[in-house]
Protein backbone atom coordinates (compact mmCIF):
# COMPACT_ATOMS: atom_id res chain seq x y z
CA UNK A 1 0.00 0.00 0.00
CA UNK A 2 1.55 3.50 -1.27
CA UNK A 3 1.28 6.49 1.01
CA UNK A 4 -0.84 7.85 -2.06
CA UNK A 5 -3.35 4.75 -1.55
CA UNK A 6 -3.51 5.16 2.39
CA UNK A 7 -4.40 9.24 1.16
CA UNK A 8 -6.95 7.77 -0.87
CA UNK A 9 -8.64 5.58 1.37
CA UNK A 10 -8.35 7.26 4.41
CA UNK A 11 -9.33 9.94 2.92
CA UNK A 12 -12.57 8.72 1.18
CA UNK A 13 -13.73 6.99 4.05
CA UNK A 14 -13.07 10.28 6.49
CA UNK A 15 -15.41 12.12 4.02
CA UNK A 16 -18.02 9.41 3.48
CA UNK A 17 -17.98 9.15 7.42
CA UNK A 18 -18.05 12.62 8.13
CA UNK A 19 -21.21 13.83 6.08
CA UNK A 20 -22.74 10.55 7.75
CA UNK A 21 -22.37 11.72 11.27
CA UNK A 22 -23.31 15.01 10.23
CA UNK A 23 -26.54 14.04 8.75
CA UNK A 24 -27.54 11.94 11.31
CA UNK A 25 -26.45 14.25 14.25
CA UNK A 26 -28.98 16.42 12.94
CA UNK A 27 -31.76 14.28 11.95
CA UNK A 28 -31.33 12.43 15.75
CA UNK A 29 -30.92 15.35 17.29
CA UNK A 30 -33.36 17.65 15.73
CA UNK A 31 -36.17 18.98 17.81
CA UNK A 32 -38.99 16.72 16.74
CA UNK A 33 -42.06 18.48 15.12
CA UNK A 34 -44.34 17.72 18.32
CA UNK A 35 -41.72 20.02 20.47
CA UNK A 36 -43.46 22.99 18.50
CA UNK A 37 -46.85 22.41 18.74
CA UNK A 38 -48.59 23.47 21.81
CA UNK A 39 -52.08 22.25 23.70
CA UNK A 40 -54.31 24.98 24.01
CA UNK A 41 -53.68 24.84 27.83
CA UNK A 42 -50.13 26.08 27.28
CA UNK A 43 -51.05 29.23 25.37
CA UNK A 44 -50.82 32.12 27.93
CA UNK A 45 -53.65 34.80 27.35
CA UNK A 46 -52.82 37.11 29.50
CA UNK A 47 -54.68 39.88 27.90
CA UNK A 48 -57.91 37.99 28.42
CA UNK A 49 -57.54 36.82 31.73
CA UNK A 50 -57.38 40.28 32.66
CA UNK A 51 -60.32 40.91 30.67
CA UNK A 52 -62.33 38.82 33.03
CA UNK A 53 -61.06 40.01 36.12
CA UNK B 1 -60.17 5.06 -4.35
CA UNK B 2 -59.27 8.21 -5.63
CA UNK B 3 -55.37 9.51 -5.50
CA UNK B 4 -56.69 12.46 -3.31
CA UNK B 5 -57.97 10.17 -0.98
CA UNK B 6 -55.05 7.87 -0.26
CA UNK B 7 -53.87 9.36 2.80
CA UNK B 8 -50.92 7.01 3.50
CA UNK B 9 -47.80 8.60 4.93
CA UNK B 10 -44.41 7.63 6.34
CA UNK B 11 -44.34 6.93 10.22
CA UNK B 12 -41.06 8.17 11.24
CA UNK B 13 -38.21 10.21 9.67
CA UNK B 14 -35.56 8.03 10.23
CA UNK B 15 -38.15 5.41 8.85
CA UNK B 16 -37.78 7.00 5.08
CA UNK B 17 -34.19 7.64 5.24
CA UNK B 18 -33.55 3.81 5.80
CA UNK B 19 -36.21 3.43 3.22
CA UNK B 20 -34.80 5.33 0.73
CA UNK B 21 -31.18 4.28 1.45
CA UNK B 22 -32.18 0.79 1.32
CA UNK B 23 -33.39 0.81 -1.98
CA UNK B 24 -30.55 2.31 -2.92
CA UNK B 25 -27.95 0.27 -1.26
CA UNK B 26 -28.16 -3.14 -3.30
CA UNK B 27 -25.36 -5.24 -4.69
CA UNK B 28 -23.69 -2.91 -6.67
CA UNK B 29 -22.17 -1.40 -3.58
CA UNK B 30 -20.86 -4.17 -2.59
CA UNK B 31 -19.62 -6.07 -5.73
CA UNK B 32 -19.94 -3.43 -8.67
CA UNK B 33 -18.22 -0.42 -6.92
CA UNK B 34 -14.42 -2.18 -5.63
CA UNK B 35 -14.46 -3.91 -9.14
CA UNK B 36 -15.08 -0.48 -10.89
CA UNK B 37 -12.49 1.16 -8.47
CA UNK B 38 -9.53 -1.09 -9.16
CA UNK B 39 -10.06 -1.59 -13.25
CA UNK B 40 -10.89 2.62 -13.09
CA UNK B 41 -7.07 3.90 -11.69
CA UNK B 42 -7.30 3.13 -8.37
CA UNK B 43 -7.82 5.77 -5.73
CA UNK B 44 -7.61 8.00 -8.41
CA UNK B 45 -11.36 6.72 -9.07
CA UNK B 46 -12.87 8.56 -6.33
CA UNK B 47 -12.16 12.34 -7.45
CA UNK B 48 -14.25 11.72 -10.37
CA UNK B 49 -16.55 9.61 -8.07
CA UNK B 50 -17.25 12.40 -5.91
CA UNK B 51 -17.00 15.21 -8.07
CA UNK B 52 -20.25 12.99 -9.98
CA UNK B 53 -21.77 12.73 -6.20
CA UNK B 54 -21.80 16.50 -5.54
CA UNK B 55 -23.06 17.60 -9.29
CA UNK B 56 -24.80 14.74 -10.06
CA UNK B 57 -26.16 12.55 -7.67
CA UNK B 58 -27.21 14.88 -4.76
CA UNK B 59 -28.80 17.64 -7.11
CA UNK B 60 -30.52 15.20 -8.87
CA UNK B 61 -31.37 13.43 -5.66
CA UNK B 62 -32.79 16.89 -4.44
CA UNK B 63 -34.66 17.48 -7.39
CA UNK B 64 -36.62 14.16 -7.34
CA UNK B 65 -37.64 14.51 -2.71
CA UNK B 66 -38.76 17.92 -3.90
CA UNK B 67 -41.30 17.28 -6.47
CA UNK B 68 -42.62 14.17 -5.03
CA UNK B 69 -43.15 15.88 -1.66
CA UNK B 70 -44.88 18.35 -3.77
CA UNK B 71 -47.22 16.12 -6.00
CA UNK B 72 -47.82 13.80 -2.86
CA UNK B 73 -49.30 16.36 -0.55
CA UNK B 74 -51.40 17.41 -3.72
CA UNK B 75 -52.89 13.55 -3.78
CA UNK B 76 -50.19 12.21 -6.68
CA UNK B 77 -48.23 9.38 -5.49
CA UNK B 78 -46.87 7.98 -9.44
CA UNK B 79 -44.49 9.17 -12.20
CA UNK B 80 -47.50 10.20 -14.50
CA UNK B 81 -49.00 11.70 -11.74
CA UNK B 82 -46.23 13.78 -10.31
CA UNK B 83 -45.34 14.61 -13.50
CA UNK B 84 -48.55 15.68 -15.22
CA UNK B 85 -48.93 18.17 -12.34
CA UNK B 86 -44.78 19.48 -11.92
CA UNK B 87 -45.36 20.45 -15.64
CA UNK B 88 -49.05 21.44 -15.60
CA UNK B 89 -49.21 19.81 -19.25
CA UNK B 90 -50.65 16.30 -19.72
CA UNK B 91 -48.25 14.84 -22.02
CA UNK B 92 -45.90 14.99 -19.44
CA UNK B 93 -47.80 11.99 -17.91
CA UNK B 94 -47.04 9.75 -20.45
CA UNK B 95 -43.13 10.44 -20.06
CA UNK B 96 -43.85 9.99 -16.32
CA UNK B 97 -45.02 6.07 -17.41
CA UNK B 98 -41.47 5.77 -17.91
CA UNK B 99 -40.80 5.90 -14.06
CA UNK B 100 -42.95 3.17 -13.65
CA UNK B 101 -41.90 0.98 -16.37
CA UNK B 102 -38.45 1.22 -15.07
CA UNK B 103 -38.85 -0.13 -11.17
CA UNK B 104 -41.63 -2.84 -13.32
CA UNK B 105 -39.01 -4.24 -15.57
CA UNK B 106 -36.39 -4.39 -13.22
CA UNK B 107 -38.00 -6.17 -10.56
CA UNK B 108 -38.68 -8.40 -12.82
CA UNK B 109 -35.17 -9.85 -12.91
CA UNK B 110 -34.14 -8.39 -9.74
CA UNK B 111 -36.35 -10.66 -7.92
CA UNK B 112 -34.29 -13.89 -9.47
CA UNK B 113 -30.99 -12.24 -8.58
CA UNK B 114 -32.48 -11.84 -4.98
CA UNK B 115 -33.62 -15.58 -5.04
CA UNK B 116 -29.87 -16.77 -6.07
CA UNK B 117 -28.89 -14.40 -2.92
CA UNK B 118 -31.26 -16.43 -0.41
CA UNK B 119 -30.14 -19.89 -1.94
CA UNK B 120 -26.37 -19.21 -1.30
CA UNK B 121 -27.01 -18.14 1.90
CA UNK B 122 -29.06 -21.66 2.70
CA UNK B 123 -26.45 -23.42 1.14
CA UNK B 124 -24.37 -21.95 3.13
CA UNK B 125 -26.08 -22.38 6.59
CA UNK B 126 -27.04 -26.20 5.74
CA UNK B 127 -23.46 -26.60 4.35
CA UNK B 128 -24.57 -28.06 1.86
CA UNK B 129 -22.26 -25.93 -0.52
CA UNK B 130 -19.07 -27.57 -1.55
CA UNK B 131 -16.56 -27.03 -4.29
CA UNK B 132 -14.86 -30.22 -3.92
CA UNK B 133 -11.44 -31.34 -2.33
CA UNK B 134 -8.94 -30.45 -4.84
CA UNK B 135 -8.06 -26.59 -4.28
CA UNK B 136 -6.81 -26.18 -7.78
CA UNK B 137 -10.43 -27.07 -9.08
CA UNK B 138 -12.16 -24.50 -6.83
CA UNK B 139 -12.69 -21.86 -9.18
CA UNK B 140 -14.12 -24.31 -11.89
CA UNK B 141 -16.63 -26.24 -9.06
CA UNK B 142 -18.02 -22.76 -8.25
CA UNK B 143 -18.87 -21.99 -11.83
CA UNK B 144 -20.78 -25.16 -12.25
CA UNK B 145 -22.29 -24.44 -8.55
CA UNK B 146 -23.38 -20.98 -9.93
CA UNK B 147 -24.41 -22.28 -13.26
CA UNK B 148 -26.73 -25.58 -11.56
CA UNK B 149 -27.96 -22.79 -8.65
CA UNK B 150 -29.39 -20.49 -11.46
CA UNK B 151 -30.16 -22.38 -14.07
CA UNK B 152 -28.05 -20.97 -16.64
CA UNK B 153 -26.90 -24.30 -18.60
CA UNK B 154 -30.18 -24.41 -20.55
CA UNK B 155 -33.44 -22.49 -21.20
CA UNK B 156 -36.86 -23.90 -19.43
CA UNK B 157 -37.87 -23.88 -16.14
CA UNK B 158 -37.52 -27.68 -15.61
CA UNK B 159 -34.16 -30.25 -15.06
CA UNK B 160 -34.64 -33.93 -15.47
CA UNK B 161 -38.37 -33.92 -15.35
CA UNK B 162 -38.29 -31.89 -12.24
CA UNK B 163 -39.15 -28.09 -11.76
CA UNK B 164 -35.93 -26.35 -11.11
CA UNK B 165 -34.68 -25.47 -7.61
CA UNK B 166 -34.30 -22.29 -8.79
CA UNK B 167 -37.94 -21.78 -9.60
CA UNK B 168 -38.90 -22.84 -5.84
CA UNK B 169 -36.31 -20.76 -4.70
CA UNK B 170 -37.66 -17.24 -6.74
CA UNK B 171 -40.99 -18.29 -5.57
CA UNK B 172 -40.72 -17.65 -2.40
CA UNK B 173 -38.46 -14.76 -2.60
CA UNK B 174 -41.55 -13.20 -4.76
CA UNK B 175 -44.42 -14.31 -2.34
CA UNK B 176 -42.26 -12.62 0.71
CA UNK B 177 -41.62 -9.25 -1.29
CA UNK B 178 -45.64 -9.23 -1.99
CA UNK B 179 -46.74 -10.31 1.58
CA UNK B 180 -44.58 -7.17 2.44
CA UNK B 181 -45.53 -4.62 0.06
CA UNK B 182 -49.53 -5.53 1.02
CA UNK B 183 -49.05 -4.40 3.94
CA UNK B 184 -48.33 -0.88 3.01
CA UNK B 185 -45.81 2.09 2.66
CA UNK B 186 -45.44 2.61 6.71
CA UNK B 187 -46.45 -1.04 8.19
CA UNK B 188 -44.76 -2.87 5.51
CA UNK B 189 -42.03 -1.51 3.95
CA UNK B 190 -40.82 1.04 6.76
CA UNK B 191 -41.39 -1.41 9.62
CA UNK B 192 -39.14 -3.82 7.17
CA UNK B 193 -36.54 -1.79 6.56
CA UNK B 194 -36.13 -0.66 9.94
CA UNK B 195 -35.15 -3.99 11.08
CA UNK B 196 -33.12 -4.79 7.46
CA UNK B 197 -30.99 -1.67 7.45
CA UNK B 198 -29.54 -2.10 11.05
CA UNK B 199 -29.24 -5.82 10.68
CA UNK B 200 -27.19 -5.38 7.34
CA UNK B 201 -24.71 -3.03 8.77
CA UNK B 202 -23.82 -5.63 11.23
CA UNK B 203 -23.22 -8.53 9.32
CA UNK B 204 -21.08 -6.42 6.47
CA UNK B 205 -19.14 -4.89 9.76
CA UNK B 206 -18.76 -8.54 10.83
CA UNK B 207 -17.54 -9.85 7.97
CA UNK B 208 -15.58 -6.77 7.50
CA UNK B 209 -13.24 -7.16 10.38
CA UNK B 210 -13.11 -10.78 9.62
CA UNK B 211 -11.32 -9.84 6.44
CA UNK B 212 -9.50 -7.08 7.84
CA UNK B 213 -8.11 -9.59 10.40
CA UNK B 214 -6.91 -12.37 7.46
CA UNK B 215 -3.19 -11.08 7.98
CA UNK B 216 -1.53 -13.28 5.46
CA UNK B 217 -3.18 -16.48 5.16
CA UNK B 218 -1.05 -18.30 2.82
CA UNK B 219 2.50 -18.85 4.13
CA UNK B 220 2.92 -19.69 0.41
CA UNK B 221 2.59 -16.42 -0.57
CA UNK B 222 3.69 -13.49 2.03
CA UNK B 223 3.02 -11.15 -0.82
CA UNK B 224 -0.51 -11.41 -0.63
CA UNK B 225 -1.72 -9.69 2.89
CA UNK B 226 -4.40 -7.55 3.63
CA UNK B 227 -2.26 -4.39 3.42
CA UNK B 228 -1.34 -5.43 0.09
CA UNK B 229 -5.56 -6.08 -1.07
CA UNK B 230 -6.26 -2.97 0.16
CA UNK B 231 -3.42 -1.49 -1.84
CA UNK B 232 -4.53 -3.16 -5.13
CA UNK B 233 -8.00 -1.53 -4.47
CA UNK B 234 -7.05 2.12 -3.31
CA UNK B 235 -3.44 2.63 -5.00
CA UNK B 236 -4.02 5.38 -8.08
CA UNK B 237 -3.14 3.80 -10.87
CA UNK B 238 -1.44 5.05 -14.26
CA UNK B 239 -3.90 4.19 -17.39
CA UNK B 240 -2.16 2.19 -19.81
CA UNK B 241 0.49 3.96 -21.93
CA UNK B 242 1.23 6.12 -18.66
CA UNK B 243 3.63 5.94 -15.40
CA UNK B 244 1.18 8.91 -13.93
CA UNK B 245 -1.41 8.08 -12.14
CA UNK B 246 -2.56 11.58 -12.43
CA UNK B 247 -3.20 10.50 -16.14
CA UNK B 248 -6.40 8.53 -14.78
CA UNK B 249 -7.67 11.63 -14.25
CA UNK B 250 -7.54 12.71 -17.91
CA UNK B 251 -9.23 9.39 -19.12
CA UNK B 252 -12.61 9.50 -20.47
CA UNK B 253 -13.18 5.75 -19.49
CA UNK B 254 -12.63 6.69 -15.75
CA UNK B 255 -14.61 9.63 -15.87
CA UNK B 256 -17.51 7.37 -17.59
CA UNK B 257 -17.41 4.57 -14.82
CA UNK B 258 -17.07 6.66 -11.57
CA UNK B 259 -20.10 8.96 -13.32
CA UNK B 260 -21.28 6.17 -13.85
CA UNK B 261 -21.24 4.25 -10.34
CA UNK B 262 -22.35 6.94 -8.74
CA UNK B 263 -25.58 7.05 -10.90
CA UNK B 264 -26.84 3.97 -10.21
CA UNK B 265 -25.68 3.01 -6.62
CA UNK B 266 -27.49 6.46 -5.43
CA UNK B 267 -30.96 5.15 -7.53
CA UNK B 268 -31.86 8.35 -9.58
CA UNK B 269 -33.52 8.04 -12.25
CA UNK B 270 -35.63 5.03 -11.22
CA UNK B 271 -39.11 6.74 -10.44
CA UNK B 272 -38.62 5.63 -6.75
CA UNK B 273 -37.56 8.34 -5.29
CA UNK B 274 -40.22 10.37 -6.05
CA UNK B 275 -43.05 7.60 -5.21
CA UNK B 276 -41.16 7.45 -1.47
CA UNK B 277 -41.14 11.15 -1.19
CA UNK B 278 -44.84 11.36 -2.29
CA UNK B 279 -45.51 9.91 1.06
CA UNK B 280 -43.96 12.65 3.00
CA UNK B 281 -46.15 15.91 4.67
CA UNK B 282 -46.29 18.82 3.28
CA UNK B 283 -43.75 20.00 5.97
CA UNK B 284 -41.45 17.50 6.36
CA UNK B 285 -38.10 17.98 5.33
CA UNK B 286 -36.47 16.65 2.16
CA UNK B 287 -32.78 18.41 2.17
CA UNK B 288 -30.99 16.99 4.98
CA UNK B 289 -33.72 13.51 4.82
CA UNK B 290 -32.79 13.41 0.89
CA UNK B 291 -28.48 14.06 1.74
CA UNK B 292 -28.78 11.63 4.74
CA UNK B 293 -30.09 8.91 2.59
CA UNK B 294 -27.76 9.59 0.02
CA UNK B 295 -25.05 9.48 2.72
CA UNK B 296 -26.23 5.97 4.21
CA UNK B 297 -25.75 4.22 0.45
CA UNK B 298 -22.19 6.15 0.36
CA UNK B 299 -21.45 5.00 3.69
CA UNK B 300 -22.48 0.87 2.62
CA UNK B 301 -20.52 1.68 -0.58
CA UNK B 302 -17.16 3.50 0.03
CA UNK B 303 -16.42 2.42 3.56
CA UNK B 304 -17.99 -1.28 3.89
CA UNK B 305 -18.16 -2.35 0.11
CA UNK B 306 -14.86 -0.81 -0.50
CA UNK B 307 -12.64 -2.45 2.01
CA UNK B 308 -14.38 -6.58 2.05
CA UNK B 309 -14.40 -7.41 -1.07
CA UNK B 310 -11.38 -7.05 -2.65
CA UNK B 311 -9.11 -7.31 -0.25
CA UNK B 312 -10.60 -10.61 0.33
CA UNK B 313 -10.41 -12.16 -2.80
CA UNK B 314 -6.67 -10.77 -3.24
CA UNK B 315 -5.24 -12.88 -0.02
CA UNK B 316 -6.98 -16.33 -1.23
CA UNK B 317 -6.68 -15.67 -5.18
CA UNK B 318 -3.96 -12.91 -5.59
CA UNK B 319 -4.38 -9.61 -8.23
CA UNK B 320 -6.24 -11.96 -11.33
CA UNK B 321 -8.92 -13.05 -8.65
CA UNK B 322 -9.52 -10.27 -7.63
CA UNK B 323 -11.02 -8.87 -10.58
CA UNK B 324 -14.16 -9.70 -11.98
CA UNK B 325 -18.02 -8.19 -13.01
CA UNK B 326 -20.61 -8.29 -10.24
CA UNK B 327 -21.91 -11.60 -10.79
CA UNK B 328 -18.50 -13.08 -11.52
CA UNK B 329 -16.84 -11.64 -8.34
CA UNK B 330 -20.27 -12.10 -6.23
CA UNK B 331 -21.26 -15.50 -6.92
CA UNK B 332 -18.37 -17.38 -8.56
CA UNK B 333 -15.15 -15.77 -6.65
CA UNK B 334 -16.09 -15.15 -3.15
CA UNK B 335 -17.16 -18.64 -2.88
CA UNK B 336 -13.91 -20.01 -3.66
CA UNK B 337 -12.86 -17.26 -0.92
CA UNK B 338 -15.23 -18.75 1.72
CA UNK B 339 -13.29 -22.04 1.09
CA UNK B 340 -10.15 -20.86 1.80
CA UNK B 341 -11.62 -18.64 4.95
CA UNK B 342 -11.57 -20.02 8.66
CA UNK B 343 -15.08 -20.15 9.40
CA UNK B 344 -15.76 -19.93 5.57
CA UNK B 345 -19.43 -21.22 5.95
CA UNK B 346 -20.75 -19.23 9.00
CA UNK B 347 -19.00 -15.73 7.24
CA UNK B 348 -20.41 -16.96 3.81
CA UNK B 349 -24.03 -17.55 5.14
CA UNK B 350 -23.81 -13.93 6.41
CA UNK B 351 -22.31 -12.20 3.24
CA UNK B 352 -25.35 -13.65 0.94
CA UNK B 353 -27.70 -13.02 3.52
CA UNK B 354 -26.50 -9.83 3.81
CA UNK B 355 -26.77 -9.81 0.01
CA UNK B 356 -30.10 -10.80 0.15
CA UNK B 357 -31.20 -8.15 2.59
CA UNK B 358 -29.92 -5.36 0.40
CA UNK B 359 -31.74 -7.00 -2.62
CA UNK B 360 -34.81 -7.19 -0.80
CA UNK B 361 -35.11 -3.85 0.57
CA UNK B 362 -33.86 -2.84 -3.41
CA UNK B 363 -37.04 -4.77 -4.53
CA UNK B 364 -39.95 -3.75 -2.45
CA UNK B 365 -39.29 -0.07 -3.46
CA UNK B 366 -39.78 -1.18 -6.99
CA UNK B 367 -42.98 -2.62 -6.66
CA UNK B 368 -44.61 0.65 -4.41
CA UNK B 369 -44.54 3.09 -7.59
CA UNK B 370 -45.89 0.81 -9.72
CA UNK B 371 -48.75 -0.07 -6.90
CA UNK B 372 -49.73 3.75 -6.43
CA UNK B 373 -49.62 4.03 -10.39
CA UNK B 374 -52.83 1.25 -10.49
CA UNK B 375 -54.40 2.37 -7.52
CA UNK B 376 -54.27 6.52 -8.78
CA UNK B 377 -55.00 5.50 -12.59
CA UNK B 378 -57.42 2.93 -12.44
CA UNK B 379 -59.19 4.02 -8.77
CA UNK B 380 -58.54 0.68 -7.33
CA UNK B 381 -57.69 -0.50 -4.22
CA UNK B 382 -54.61 -1.76 -2.82
CA UNK B 383 -55.45 -5.74 -2.89
CA UNK B 384 -56.69 -5.17 -6.19
CA UNK B 385 -53.30 -3.51 -7.06
CA UNK B 386 -51.22 -5.80 -5.81
CA UNK B 387 -52.91 -9.01 -7.09
CA UNK B 388 -52.42 -7.23 -11.03
CA UNK B 389 -48.84 -6.35 -10.26
CA UNK B 390 -48.18 -9.42 -8.96
CA UNK B 391 -49.58 -11.25 -12.08
CA UNK B 392 -47.88 -8.59 -14.56
CA UNK B 393 -44.29 -9.22 -12.37
CA UNK B 394 -44.99 -12.65 -12.76
CA UNK B 395 -45.20 -13.22 -16.10
CA UNK B 396 -42.16 -11.31 -16.68
CA UNK B 397 -40.31 -12.66 -14.11
CA UNK B 398 -40.95 -16.90 -14.97
CA UNK B 399 -39.82 -15.18 -18.50
CA UNK B 400 -36.32 -13.98 -17.57
CA UNK B 401 -36.36 -17.78 -15.76
CA UNK B 402 -37.23 -19.05 -18.82
CA UNK B 403 -34.81 -18.01 -21.14
CA UNK B 404 -32.17 -18.63 -18.43
CA UNK B 405 -29.59 -19.86 -20.87
CA UNK B 406 -26.21 -17.62 -20.65
CA UNK B 407 -28.78 -15.17 -18.62
CA UNK B 408 -29.22 -13.28 -21.91
CA UNK B 409 -33.03 -11.92 -21.18
CA UNK B 410 -31.74 -10.94 -17.72
CA UNK B 411 -29.19 -9.13 -19.38
CA UNK B 412 -30.90 -7.62 -22.41
CA UNK B 413 -33.42 -6.10 -19.42
CA UNK B 414 -30.97 -4.79 -17.37
CA UNK B 415 -29.33 -2.70 -20.20
CA UNK B 416 -32.46 -1.33 -22.54
CA UNK B 417 -34.36 -0.49 -19.11
CA UNK B 418 -31.71 -1.13 -15.74
CA UNK B 419 -29.02 1.61 -18.02
CA UNK B 420 -30.70 3.15 -21.16
CA UNK B 421 -33.79 4.01 -19.43
CA UNK B 422 -32.60 5.39 -16.36
CA UNK B 423 -30.08 7.94 -18.27
CA UNK B 424 -33.60 8.94 -19.72
CA UNK B 425 -36.10 10.01 -17.38
CA UNK B 426 -33.07 11.18 -15.03
CA UNK B 427 -32.42 13.58 -17.95
CA UNK B 428 -36.21 14.01 -18.19
CA UNK B 429 -36.75 14.79 -14.27
CA UNK B 430 -33.67 17.44 -14.15
CA UNK B 431 -35.40 18.80 -17.31
CA UNK B 432 -38.88 19.28 -15.72
CA UNK B 433 -37.55 20.03 -12.41
CA UNK B 434 -34.93 22.93 -13.50
CA UNK B 435 -36.87 23.70 -17.13
CA UNK B 436 -40.61 23.37 -16.40
CA UNK B 437 -40.75 23.55 -12.69
CA UNK B 438 -38.52 26.18 -12.02
CA UNK B 439 -35.71 26.58 -9.94
CA UNK B 440 -36.78 29.30 -8.22
CA UNK B 441 -40.31 27.41 -7.33
CA UNK B 442 -38.38 24.99 -6.98
CA UNK B 443 -36.10 26.19 -4.35
CA UNK B 444 -39.13 27.93 -2.59
CA UNK B 445 -40.43 24.46 -2.43
CA UNK B 446 -37.75 22.29 -1.33
CA UNK B 447 -37.17 24.56 1.92
CA UNK B 448 -40.42 24.38 3.14
CA UNK B 449 -40.03 22.75 6.28
CA UNK B 450 -36.45 22.03 5.56
CA UNK B 451 -34.10 21.76 8.67
CA UNK B 452 -31.41 22.74 6.34
CA UNK B 453 -30.75 25.12 3.20
CA UNK B 454 -30.28 24.58 -0.28
CA UNK B 455 -26.59 25.51 -1.62
CA UNK B 456 -26.70 28.81 -3.08
CA UNK B 457 -25.09 27.17 -6.52
CA UNK B 458 -27.75 24.50 -6.27
CA UNK B 459 -29.93 26.26 -9.11
CA UNK B 460 -27.14 27.03 -11.22
CA UNK B 461 -26.01 23.40 -10.94
CA UNK B 462 -29.31 21.29 -11.51
CA UNK B 463 -30.67 24.15 -14.38
CA UNK B 464 -26.51 23.73 -16.13
CA UNK B 465 -24.39 21.75 -15.14
CA UNK B 466 -26.00 18.54 -13.87
CA UNK B 467 -27.77 17.97 -17.81
CA UNK B 468 -24.63 18.92 -19.49
CA UNK B 469 -23.10 16.43 -17.45
CA UNK B 470 -25.77 13.95 -17.94
CA UNK B 471 -25.81 14.29 -21.49
CA UNK B 472 -22.33 14.52 -22.28
CA UNK B 473 -21.79 10.63 -20.04
CA UNK B 474 -24.57 9.31 -21.95
CA UNK B 475 -23.52 10.29 -25.44
CA UNK B 476 -20.25 8.64 -24.48
CA UNK B 477 -21.55 5.82 -23.42
CA UNK B 478 -24.23 5.39 -26.00
CA UNK B 479 -21.07 5.17 -28.02
CA UNK B 480 -19.17 2.85 -26.33
CA UNK B 481 -22.13 0.51 -25.19
CA UNK B 482 -25.01 0.77 -27.85
CA UNK B 483 -23.45 -0.72 -31.27
CA UNK B 484 -22.80 -4.09 -29.32
CA UNK B 485 -26.75 -4.09 -28.39
CA UNK B 486 -28.08 -3.19 -31.38
CA UNK B 487 -26.24 -5.90 -33.17
CA UNK B 488 -27.64 -7.97 -30.93
CA UNK B 489 -31.22 -7.58 -31.69
CA UNK B 490 -30.85 -7.35 -35.25
CA UNK B 491 -30.34 -11.28 -34.64
CA UNK B 492 -33.36 -11.91 -32.84
CA UNK B 493 -34.07 -14.74 -30.76
CA UNK B 494 -34.40 -13.93 -27.34
CA UNK B 495 -32.92 -10.95 -27.07
CA UNK B 496 -35.68 -9.31 -29.70
CA UNK B 497 -38.44 -11.60 -27.20
CA UNK B 498 -37.25 -9.44 -23.95
CA UNK B 499 -37.71 -6.02 -25.68
CA UNK B 500 -41.00 -7.44 -26.86
CA UNK B 501 -41.98 -7.96 -23.17
CA UNK B 502 -40.40 -4.05 -22.53
CA UNK B 503 -42.48 -2.77 -25.21
CA UNK B 504 -45.52 -4.60 -24.44
CA UNK B 505 -45.13 -3.39 -20.80
CA UNK B 506 -44.99 -0.24 -21.67
CA UNK B 507 -47.80 -0.59 -24.33
CA UNK B 508 -49.98 -1.48 -21.42
CA UNK B 509 -48.79 0.92 -18.82
CA UNK B 510 -49.51 3.85 -21.71
CA UNK B 511 -53.34 2.69 -22.09
CA UNK B 512 -53.25 2.04 -17.94
CA UNK B 513 -52.63 6.00 -18.00
CA UNK B 514 -54.83 7.19 -20.22
CA UNK B 515 -57.47 5.74 -17.98
CA UNK B 516 -56.22 7.20 -15.52
CA UNK B 517 -55.86 10.91 -17.14
CA UNK B 518 -59.94 10.76 -17.11
CA UNK B 519 -59.94 9.94 -13.20
CA UNK B 520 -57.43 12.67 -12.70
CA UNK B 521 -59.52 15.59 -14.72
CA UNK B 522 -62.53 14.66 -13.74
CA UNK B 523 -61.34 14.05 -9.42
CA UNK B 524 -58.39 16.96 -9.56
CA UNK B 525 -56.99 20.17 -11.16
CA UNK B 526 -56.65 19.91 -14.33
CA UNK B 527 -53.60 18.51 -15.11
Amino acid sequence: MTLAGWIFMIGSIAVVVSLLVFCYYNVLCAPDKADHMHGRFDVDTPDLEKKHI
Amino acid sequence: MSAANNTEHWASRIGVILAVSGSAVGLGNFLRFPGQVAQNGGGAFMIPYFIAFLLLGIPICWAEWTMGRYAGSRGYHSAPGVFGLVSGRPAWRYIGVIGVLIPIVIYMYYVVIESWCLSYAFSYLSGSISLGADPSAYGTESGKFFTATVGAAENGLASHGRVHASVWWWAAVFVINFFLIYHGVAKGIETFCKFAMPVMSLCAIIVLVRVLTLGTPNPEFPERTVLNGLGFMWNPKPPKGSDDWMAALTNADVWLAATGQIFFSLSVGFGIIINYASYLRKDDDVVLSGLTASSTNEFFEVCLGGLITIPAAFVFLGASGAIGGTFGLGFNTLPVVFMYMPGGEFFGFLWFFMLFLAAITSSLSMLQPAIAFLEEALGVGRKTSVLFLGLLTMFGSLFVMYYSEGLVALDTMDFWVGTFLIFILATLQVILFAWVFGTDKGVREAHEGAQMRLPRVFPFVIKYISPIYLLTIFVFWCREKLPDYIQTLTGGGVALYTVGVIGATFALLVVVTARGGNRWRAEHEPI
